[in-house]
């Protein structure tokens, strides 16, 4: 019973695993360019979730066989896992990356104003210049 | 890289392949994975490669900046134009059924509407990714 | 045999995971980013996403790979120590994936036929989408025509990214010369380092 709801569940504590680590990557790296990094296996940790919702063990992907024309018995057998989080997922991986492009021009944008990408001193530069106003 | 010789003649082999690649997969992608964003990325990335290995000023004479982003905005439009069109027929926005010839087969229609639609995301996908790349590319030496 | 290839993979990933974490040389970590995508996009194909898959491969080892390291020409790629102790970040990211555990105990289990997701719009879309679309590709059915404005938005999204990155990037260099504020900041930061502009 115990190794069965392991066997059951073992996929999504790995993928919160991967989650964490590019959540931990987040939030305590100061690098602007770490952090995307990490904001990306945060991300791709999520999408890998919801794939795992859609799987059916012993199911095919959404593709229909025989291009669907009925097919007979052997085509009414078959299972295929479920399409629907495969579409969103799809067209968030898109959205990812270009949001991707929006932060790594933030960061390319503020090392060229302040001559660095490091967190804290970024946040020095900023202390410094109130002080000399 | 321009002096590599195995590169550019790799890259130059290459290309052509992978733009075909890209169509292959976008208008295969009713019968087997693919589709227009796939299609989009593939195609920007043979350009990305091109422009790797022969510099960013001998890809943009075939590819201007001023094309790709025209491209970015385009697929929108035409994503959006094709549900006008729809409307204009007498249905849904983005009804496909309105596009099919023969009104007792509406999933024609819907096979027109899909490419079409398709065709949109390639483009808009294609040209955010190129000018993405050629701005980021471009930016470290317009400065110096 | 799948559950093996899932295991193997996994494995790889979290290596992947831990030396995204522990590198500091910013190229190695844009290449291992890469490896991470196409690790995850085996990954999709075994749980028969073959749709995603390809997109992960395409995109997240193909073209986001060229706009780090685009990216990282423009901005360096050295990344300091991490100057704070990671006990807070460490904490936090605990109870945060402990609560996130918690909750799975509740979820159906994983691949099970009889899962609620798999009985709401998903039978139509299996069943129907051939006589009412007529594509034997169900992914591309439901993105293209049954979800389409999903995809129109998304599509607005990916176009809006790309205004934003031009609005960002397309200008001239004058940040570096430009008076008052940008010349205090200069001083405290890699001076010297700007000769652009």
């Amino acid at each position: 019973m115990r190794l069965d709801f392991f066997v059951s569940q073992y996929n999504y504590w790995v993928v919160i695993f991967l989650m964490m680590v590019g959540f931990y990557i987040l939030i305590s790296r100061g690098n602007l360019i770490k952090k995307i990094v990490g904001l990306n296996v945060f991300q791709t940790a999520v999408f890998m979730l919801y794939i795992s919702m859609g799987k059916i063990t012993g199911g095919t992907p959404p593709i229909l066989v025989d291009g669907g024309h009925g097919g007979g018995e052997a085509a009414e057998q078959v299972m295929y896992s479920n399409p629907l989080p495969h579409v969103l997922i799809l067209t968030a991986i898109v959205v990812g990356i270009a949001t991707t492009s929006v932060g790594l021009a933030l960061a390319v944008r503020i090392k060229e104003a302040y001559g660095t990408i490091e967190e804290d001193e970024i946040n020095r530069i900023e202390a410094e210049t109130e002080a000399g106003e | 890289m321009r002096e590599e010789v195995i590169i550019r003649v790799g890259a130059k082999f290459l290309a052509p392949f992978i733009i075909m690649f890209a169509l292959y997969v976008h208008f295969h992608g009713d019968y087997s994975p693919g589709g227009g964003f796939q299609a989009g990325v593939i195609l920007a990335a043979a350009f990305a490669l091109l422009a790797l290995v022969y510099g960013l000023e001998a890809v943009q004479k075939v590819l201007p900046l001023r094309f790709t982003r025209m491209c970015a905005a385009l697929g929108v439009l035409i994503f959006a134009g094709v549900g006008v069109v729809t409307m204009l027929l007498g249905h849904n926005y983005l009804g496909y059924n309105a596009l099919a010839s023969d009104p007792t087969h509406p999933e024609h229609g819907q096979h027109y509407g899909i490419l079409l639609v398709e065709l949109g995301v390639l483009v808009t996908v294609f040209g955010v990714m190129v000018t993405v790349f050629y701005l980021f590319a471009g930016r470290g030496r317009r400065g110096s | 045999m799948s559950i093996v290839v899932d295991i193997v993979l996994f494995t790889l990933l979290g290596a992947t995971g831990f030396a995204l974490l522990k590198i500091r040389n910013l190229f190695a970590v844009v290449m291992l980013a890469g490896i991470y995508s196409l690790l995850s996009a085996g990954l999709f194909t075994v749980m028969d996403a073959v749709d995603v898959a390809f997109t992960e491969a395409a995109v997240g080892a193909g073209i986001s790979t060229v706009l780090f390291l685009g990216a990282l020409a423009l901005a360096g790629h050295h990344e300091n120590r991490p100057g704070h102790t990671p006990l807070l970040p460490l904490v936090v990211v605990v109870v945060t994936g402990g609560v996130l555990v918690y909750g799975t105990m509740d979820m159906p289990g994983f691949g099970h036929p009889g899962n609620p997701v798999h009985h709401h719009v998903a039978d139509h879309y299996l069943e129907e989408s051939y006589d009412e679309i007529g594509i034997p590709n169900v992914v591309t059915s439901v993105l293209a025509s049954y979800r389409g404005y999903d995809t129109m938005g998304e599509t607005t999204v990916v176009f809006a990214a790309a205004v934003g990155v031009m609005l960002l990037l397309s200008g001239a260099r004058r940040a570096r010369s430009r008076a008052s504020p940008g010349e205090g900041r200069d001083t405290g930061g890699g001076a010297g380092k700007g000769d652009a502009g």
